[in-house]
């Protein structure tokens, strides 16, 4: 087996005197605020998107102890602590606020950061031996862009928004409730905030591509990539495909209600459902957004754990960009009920269900690579399986879902809300761990503790298995989506659910109290602490890699082709 | 400004070129976004997508009607109005029965009960709504804006068939009744006075 870091000549560049002037850093303000190092941009958007995530998951437990009884408790106080009226409308009013900014800051400001901002820039320059990124002061705007947005939709919580404080929509915005069904500045402000961090997402896709297409070391062909770099180029693509869509939209919303447009308005002879087929032309896309880069991410651990080459690595990346072209096609998926004709929705039940097939190459190939492994069950390998694991429940009942005729059933039900936590918020959430763990010790230099690790790993999965997989049951027995009051009939399996929040949200301590550990008095991190299973570049640098890194850029052979393990030749 | 790694000056062309490439790729996405409003206008008025009707000449009506079987469909009417809207708008009929590809000629009653002149502007569409691309409209009131005295009560005709194509489309079994609605809306007007808002 090919060791390492034989035939790459990277380690030249820290081990003697060429170390100071790679390591040289700037001062705090320059090298923080002014940024245009891809490591440091990407460990600001870690930084964020864990801030991000805690806001997000903060405003969950607001509505999973709002949830745990039937009965309004809890609204009406967060209205008045939100400066609103002391009315039932207004307290509902809330409960719409909260989805919409769990949903837009979960999506927009937690996941894709953490993916696409943070672990791309960390990870994609160092695996292809790039020094940067291509348009390093660019990376810079795209990070701020994506801040301001955050800022933006958090001070959309305190205009006026029609009933009460905040942008009170759903994250889809559809129009007419967000145009003439929501007066006041709050949703303009929350459209804002998406043309923001949809314009720092465009320009982080510019960059992404320009970097994997033009600055590859030398022999690092397209086909010899690591699948996590694979994962972000064609997530670069789903990017500048889909938002300018999405910003499009919204700024159609937002001169229907500013400027007296009637793009989505039928006193005009506009369609409200035209709305819907532009948000879920870039929605669908934006699924993959969240999911591929964990794809690539989890493609990596397994293989690095298992102590194998990736099964089928060519079948591998172009399963990605087969699940990329065909997720542009199927967008209608998700509006089986607004009056498609059989034809029409035959035509998207089928092709909905074409994506399962890309997806499954991927699971086989995921356990094929386990198979006959020597698994090591690292954090990250554990925390990769169960993304395996939940990833597949949650395909599961996509491909149920996928069937217009079931679908018309179980629309906007909880069903639905189970099926995609349980691919993002199982599926990307766990991968996005997963590469936390792997990772971290090569960002920051420090070992985690592993039995740290595995407590929040099990912890977690108890935790979110017991608030999602109830809102199966739920959704089956009919419980609507987007509603702070049910039924007595529904109480059971909400309380059960809210309990999950409480496991979850405890099992956080363990992912805090070990990243403190880790930095405060955690052992120092070898350049490879996973041993020969780790095969990509990143692991021939230190841990933590020097501020300017490959400033003699490595040459790959065909006798180390490191993703596909085969033993060197001769 | 933070250092940079230095790039050669044929690397950062080769990287402006790959990037503008891109950054013009999600522009004509951001183009094809605003062109989507007038190609789904086409796109449901070609199809009859969404219930949406079509629009016959009395030529095509005249060979609609030679190809009629004598089969008949009930048609209900529907009249509404948009929350902003004052006037009263009814059918003046709640069904009718008609002879598949024949002509038949429907009314609907518009009153202004208010002391002011108002334009309204009607939308329409039909339910089943893969019917609409049977649906023919040959003179419609909802073909322009109408406007209405105060006081004026004012009888509203439309002019369609039903096309005989339909007996022939599977989609179409069973199909026993179409039912037409309009809502009128009330167009901008063209000196719109501040609304008076209670403060």
């Amino acid at each position: 087996m090919a060791t390492t870091a034989e035939g790459f000549d990277v380690h030249s560049d820290h081990s003697h005197d060429a170390h100071d002037h790679a390591d040289h850093k700037p001062g705090f303000f320059v090298r923080w605020f002014m940024s245009t190092n891809h490591k440091d941009i990407g460990t600001m958007y870690l930084i964020f998107a864990v801030i991000a995530g805690i806001v997000g998951g903060a405003i969950s437990g607001i509505m999973r102890v709002e949830l745990a009884e039937p009965g309004i408790q809890y609204l009406g106080w967060w209205a008045r602590a939100m400066g609103g009226a002391d009315d039932i409308n207004t307290a509902l009013h809330m409960w719409n606020v909260f989805i919409t900014a769990h949903g837009l800051i979960m999506v927009f400001f937690m996941v894709m950061p953490a993916m696409i901002g943070g672990f791309g820039n960390w990870f994609v320059p160092l695996m292809i031996g790039a020094p940067d990124m291509a348009f390093p002061r660019m990376n810079n705007v795209s990070f701020w862009l994506t801040v301001a947005g955050f800022f933006s939709l958090l001070f959309s919580l305190f205009v006026p928004g029609g009933s009460g404080p905040g942008a009170g929509t759903g994250w889809t915005v559809y129009a007419p409730l967000s145009t003439s069904g929501s007066v006041g500045p709050a949703v303009d402000f929350a459209i804002f905030s998406l043309h923001l961090a949809g314009a720092g997402s465009i320009l982080g896709a510019t960059n992404f591509i320009t970097t994997i297409f033009n600055m590859r070391a030398p022999g690092m062909t397209l086909h010899k990539m690591p699948l996590f770099v694979w994962s972000v180029l064609v997530t670069a693509f789903l990017l500048l495909l889909a938002l300018p869509v999405l910003a499009a939209a919204i700024t159609m919303l937002l001169t229907d209600r500013n400027f007296g447009t009637t793009f989505f308005d039928p006193a005009g002879g506009g369609d409200p459902v035209l709305y819907q087929h532009l948000f879920w032309f870039f929605g669908h896309p934006e699924v993959y957004i969240m999911i591929l880069p964990g794809f690539g991410m989890i493609s990596q651990i397994v293989a690095t754990f298992s102590r194998k080459p990736v099964f089928g690595y060519l079948g591998m990346a172009y399963a990605m960009v087969a699940i990329g072209v065909v997720g542009f096609i199927v967008w209608a998926h998700h509006m089986y009920t607004v009056g498609l004709d059989v034809n029409t929705k035959m035509y998207f039940t089928a092709a909905t269900m074409v994506i399962a097939v890309p997806t499954g190459v991927k699971i086989f190939s995921w356990i094929a690579t386990m198979w006959g492994g020597s698994i090591s069950f690292k954090s990250p390998m554990v925390w990769s399986m169960g993304f395996i694991f939940l990833f597949t429940v949650g395909g599961v009942t996509g491909v149920v879902l996928a069937n217009g005729g079931i679908d018309d059933n179980l629309h906007d039900t909880y069903y639905v809300v189970a099926h995609f936590h349980y691919v993002l918020s199982m599926g990307a959430v766990f991968s996005l761990f997963a590469g936390f763990y792997y990772w971290f010790p090569k960002m920051s230099g420090r070992m985690h503790s592993e039995l740290l690790s595995h407590l929040h790993f099990w912890t977690f999965f108890i935790g979110v298995n017991v608030i999602f997989f109830p809102q199966h049951f739920l959704g089956m027995q009919g419980m609507p989506r987007r509603y702070p009051d049910y039924p007595e009939a529904f109480t059971f399996w909400h309380e059960v659910s809210t309990y999950g929040y409480y496991i979850m949200a405890g099992s956080m301590i363990f992912f805090f109290v070990n990243i403190a550990y880790a930095l405060m008095a955690g052992k120092k991190a070898a350049a490879n602490p996973w041993g020969e299973g780790a095969t990509t570049l990143e692991w021939t640098l230190p841990s933590p890699p020097p501020y300017h890194q490959f400033e003699t850029l490595p040459v790959i052979t065909d006798a180390h082709d490191y993703h596909d393990h085969r033993p060197a030749t001769a | 400004m933070a250092t940079m790694p230095p790039v050669s000056q044929h690397a950062a062309r080769r990287n402006l070129r790959v990037g503008l490439l891109a950054f013009a790729g999600a522009l004509a996405m951001l183009g094809l976004g605003y062109a989507s409003v007038p190609l789904y206008r086409l796109f449901c008025q070609a199809t009859g997508f969404g219930g949406t009707t079509m629009t016959a000449t009395e030529n095509e009506a005249a060979s609609a009607a030679r190809l009629a079987t004598g089969q008949t469909i009930s048609i209900r009417f529907d009249a509404t109005t948009a929350g902003d809207m004052p006037w009263t708008f009814r059918p003046s009929q709640a069904t009718d029965t008609i002879t598949i590809g024949e002509r038949d000629i429907a009314t609907f009653v518009a009153r202004n009960g208010t002391s002011r002149p108002i334009t309204g502007m009607a939308t329409y569409n039909v339910t089943p709504e893969k019917a609409g691309k049977y649906f023919n409209k040959i003179q419609c009131f909802c073909f322009t804006q109408q406007t209405l005295q105060p006081g004026q009560e004012v009888t509203m005709p439309v002019l369609y068939y039903v096309d005989p194509a339909m007996l022939d489309d599977p989609n179409m079994r069973g199909v026993e009744q179409i039912t037409l609605s309009y809502t009128f809306h009330r167009a901008a007007d063209p000196v719109k006075p501040a609304p008076a808002r209670a403060n």
